[in-house]
């Protein structure tokens, strides 16, 4: 390896060397005294890049801890049960119940998910096996820009076009909405969810080899039978992952939900009730969360929450696909 | 000097690939219920040629197919075929054994199950009887239920050969069959595929000249795309006519 | 040439009958319905069309919105708008503009864009380039790295406002950049990782015998090879940054005025949206979809100028 500690031996070549040099007629470059120079720039970057990389991995651990530093004051309050579960949330009186947060957040993302699964996974599909190059190619370059767009930029369409939807379906099914309702936010955010799935999916697909595809054609099977019977059922696991992805990316979308949710602060009863998920909370109050007392702190501790859910999620994922990788099959 | 009846006939087929031309006018009778091995050095359209037997070609990928090849007297190729019919009349061996991702017994009563086979106990016999004739049911008979990946490679590739027999095949085609196997399952399939013919027209492709004396009835060579020459194997491998067969049966080309 | 149909009058090749040998062929799926088939088409078909109506859906979201947001927003957008700041009252419906906003948003995310780069770069090179094959560290850090990529941008937000109260920071584009940075650094990482992976150990099998040191083969080969890969990174990082709300919110505070210095606070395009479609007025709330127009024509700015950069760029690389 050419990189290694210059010992004594070296150096007293080194030393020899540079007399000889010396001694010598001047050669034109010559390479050999930058060359200490070379090394030494080498181990110096070496450890100050390692350096760096300790920072990720601390990263994670500084946030969660310094959550749980702000999250402290309201735990030596109140009991954790009752924080999370209570119903009332009132902090102006001391109130802090979280559960129609914890509620709202469940609700909007199950609705996401149930919209956004099916229609990702079927996408993901026909891309991977049916469509030809041209529409394939189209449409990897869709996906990424729907992935792109700013939270925000869903937010305003949400307000334009599905909240007056919401509210108009509402009328037809007899009750009365705003149209700002856990429907609008778990649309909005099945949207954004798309490109998670399908390119976690198209990736798990892409993995099953042609061949495998080509011996099920070969018995017979039409192009269907092959993606439910072959392909979908060798990436079961890869499907799995992408659905976790999925979900934790809806739990933590923030700014889309929050202006066409309707942020009332109660258990939805409905999908056409407004509610109010977690994120929403955290943005909405920050406002006011240094004027009342143990404020901060409860917004902090809902952070966490937030937090340890989606990274719960996110390493189960990370898991199932390295699993999924390691057996490869059957 | 054996005279053979034909199951397949190709003519005239030309398979390009942009302006590539990956087979050129290949005009074929495959004999009935012979082994027929096609030989040649690597590269030259044999695994093509195979493909268009059975319809694997992906028209989507760019490749173009002119020409007709007839089974049982329909084009294959034709206008109102369905293509997993033509499919099914043609079993297909693959190089590296393609496993599904399902147990032994599913993997065998795979193709009987799409096709209409649902009724427990005739499939349960249907797998035994197919897991025998290609060998494999002594091995494996206390343990369908176990995902076929667990199998040995040269298992795994008896088991494709069980699976495929199940479609009810009237052709086997083999691509390269036992390249990756070990010397004693490469025997084994060898000798299974021997065995069979008597039932099944049998296509194998393969680089491996010993392979080829061993088990062939009829012979295609198959050198850049073109049908070099062809015959009934004692004919082609003892009195080759084309210089080109000549050095390559002497391993000059390869 | 010898007969082809030896044994044969004619040239038309014989019907077939499959000969019933016994005990090879059981025959049994001959005998089945052609009902059957049918309905395994019939399958098909549905399928395909559920299929197609998904796809369908999902690139008819991709053109509803951005229509939508241009075709509201553009009629709306007065060049006056783009190169003015807001004048007194401009949030009750008066005179003035986004240049706040646009500075302020462009500011903050190209100086946490750099900060991010600055600390990506050298993170990935040393996982690819620096450690082995199958390094303890480098897994270490690719999972790190997954598990920042899916903190939400409000906790990096609360955890950026936690982290500027504790070193005294006020809400100023440097607290605004210094979280912005956590949030891009993942996505940054994971995208130039990604490529950085791709490069063969050939390659830089083959600068090593050549005599130069890991950091030199870092730089001049293994980026020179990765630019397009690490453009595009840094460029949807920048998106990612430049798009985001929830992390500034806390942190970079919002002001009419384009920021001069650091410590100042700064608005941005993603809050001036939020801000402005939340008022009662609707003059407002006209402005709110053209300044969402505007940020949606540069995100897909900044997504065909990567494009095109990667394939200017990708002269240099070995295929």
């Amino acid at each position: 390896m050419i990189l290694r500690f210059p010992n004594r031996s070296d150096r007293a070549a080194k030393k020899a060397k540079r007399t000889d040099d010396v001694l010598a007629v001047h050669k034109t470059g010559d390479p050999d005294p930058s060359r200490k120079r070379r090394l030494v720039k080498d181990i110096v970057a070496r450890r100050f890049m390692f350096g760096l990389t300790l920072v990720p991995g601390f990263l994670v651990f500084v946030m969660l801890f310094g959550l749980f530093w702000k999250a402290r004051a309201i735990l030596a309050v109140k009991p954790l049960g009752r924080l999370l579960l209570g119903t009332t949330w009132k902090p102006s009186q001391g109130e802090f119940g979280m559960l129609a947060f914890l509620a709202g957040t469940l609700a909007v993302t199950v609705v996401a998910m149930v919209i956004a699964v099916p229609i990702s996974l079927l996408t993901a599909v026909y891309l991977s096996e049916y469509a030809p190059r041209r529409i394939r190619n189209a449409a990897r370059p869709m996906i990424d820009l729907l992935a792109g767009l700013p939270s925000v930029v869903y937010g305003v369409w949400g307000v334009l076009m599905i909240v007056p939807l919401v509210a108009w379906a509402a009328r037809l099914f007899g009750t009365y909405s705003s149209g700002y309702s856990i429907l609008a936010g778990g649309i909005v955010l099945a949207i954004m969810v798309f490109p998670t799935i399908i390119h976690v999916s198209l990736e798990v697909f892409s993995s099953v080899s042609k061949d495998l595809r080509d011996a099920a054609l070969s018995l017979g099977a039409n192009r269907w039978e092959v993606a439910k019977k072959v392909v979908l059922r060798k990436s079961r696991h890869g499907i799995v992952a992408a659905v976790v992805l999925g979900l934790s990316r809806a739990f933590g979308e923030t700014m889309a939900v929050l202006m066409v949710v309707g942020n009332i602060p109660r258990v939805p009863k409905s999908l056409f009730d407004a509610g109010y998920p977690l994120p929403a909370l955290l943005a909405n109050n920050y406002g006011e969360m240094m004027s009342v007392p143990l404020y901060d702190s409860a917004l902090m501790l809902a952070a966490l929450v937030l937090l340890l859910v989606v990274l719960a999620f996110n390493v189960a994922a990370r898991m199932i696909l390295v699993r999924a990788e390691r057996t490869a099959g059957g | 000097m054996n005279e053979f009846r034909t199951h397949i006939n190709i003519r005239g087929l030309n398979v390009r690939h942009g302006s590539l031309r990956i087979l050129k006018d290949i005009t074929l009778d495959i004999p009935d219920r012979r082994i027929t091995v096609v030989v040649g050095p690597s590269g030259c359209g044999k695994t093509t040629l195979l493909k268009s037997l059975n319809r694997l070609l992906d028209p989507s990928e760019g490749l173009r197919i002119e020409g007709q090849i007839l089974v049982d007297g329909e084009d294959i190729y034709g206008p109102d075929v369905e293509v997993t019919h033509i499919r099914r009349k043609m079993g297909l061996l693959s190089q590296k054994p393609q496993v599904l991702p399902m147990s032994i017994f599913d993997n065998v009563a795979f193709a009987p199950r799409i096709h209409g086979l649902r009724e427990k106990r005739t499939l349960a016999r249907t797998v035994e009887h197919y897991l025998r004739l290609a060998g494999l049911w002594e091995e494996v008979k206390d343990r369908l239920a176990t995902p076929a990946s667990q199998l040995s490679v040269g298992q795994q590739q008896r088991l494709c050969l069980a699976r495929g027999l199940a479609a009810e095949p009237g052709i086997i085609l083999g691509d390269e069959p036992t390249s990756a196997l070990d010397p004693q399952s490469s025997k084994h399939v060898e000798q299974r595929l021997v065995d069979l013919k008597s039932d099944y027209t049998v296509v194998v492709v393969t680089h491996i000249l010993r392979q080829a004396k061993r088990i062939a009835d009829y012979v295609v060579f198959l050198y850049l795309g073109e049908v070099v020459e062809h015959g009934p194997a004692e004919k082609v491998f003892e009195r080759p006519r084309d210089s080109r067969t000549r050095a390559y049966l002497t391993g000059e080309i390869s | 040439m010898r007969s082809r149909t030896a044994g044969r009058k004619t040239g038309r090749p014989k019907a077939r009958r499959y000969g019933h040998v016994p005990g090879s062929r059981l025959d049994l799926l001959g005998r089945q319905s052609p009902g059957w088939w049918r309905r395994r088409k019939i399958q098909e078909t549905a399928f395909k069309a559920l299929m197609g109506l998904s796809l369908f859906l999902v690139a008819g979201c991709l053109v509803l919105i951005v229509a939508t947001i241009v075709w509201k927003g553009l009629p709306a957008l007065k060049l006056s708008m783009i190169f003015r700041t807001p004048q007194g009252g401009f949030y009750l419906g008066k005179e003035g503009g986004i240049l706040n906003a646009i500075l302020g948003s462009l500011y903050l995310a190209g100086g946490a864009t750099l900060l991010a780069l600055l600390l990506s770069l050298p993170i990935v090179l040393y996982i690819n380039v620096y450690t082995g094959r199958r390094s303890r560290t480098a897994d270490v850090i690719r999972f790190s790295f997954d598990v920042l990529w899916g903190v939400p941008s409000i906790v990096y937000g609360a955890f950026g406002f936690l982290f500027m109260v504790f070193i005294g920071l006020r809400t100023s584009l440097l607290a605004g950049i210094i979280t912005v940075a956590l949030l891009e650094l993942p996505i940054m990482s994971r995208a130039m990782d990604e490529v950085v992976r791709l490069v063969p150990r050939d390659l830089t099998d083959a600068a090593y015998s050549l005599g130069a040191t890991r950091l030199e083969t870092a730089f001049r080969v293994v980026v020179r090879q990765t630019l397009p890969g690490i453009l595009t990174a840094v460029l949807i990082a920048f998106g990612r940054g430049i798009g985001d709300a929830a992390s500034v919110l806390f942190t970079a505070g919002f002001t009419d005025r384009v920021p001069t210095s650091l410590l100042q606070p700064a608005a941005t395009l993603p809050l001036a949206i939020f801000f402005q479609l939340g008022t009662p007025f609707p003059e407002v709330r006209e402005r709110a979809y053209a300044s969402a127009a505007v940020l949606t024509i540069l995100i897909l700015a900044i997504s065909l100028v990567s494009r095109a950069a990667v394939r200017k760029y990708s002269k240099h690389a070995i295929r």
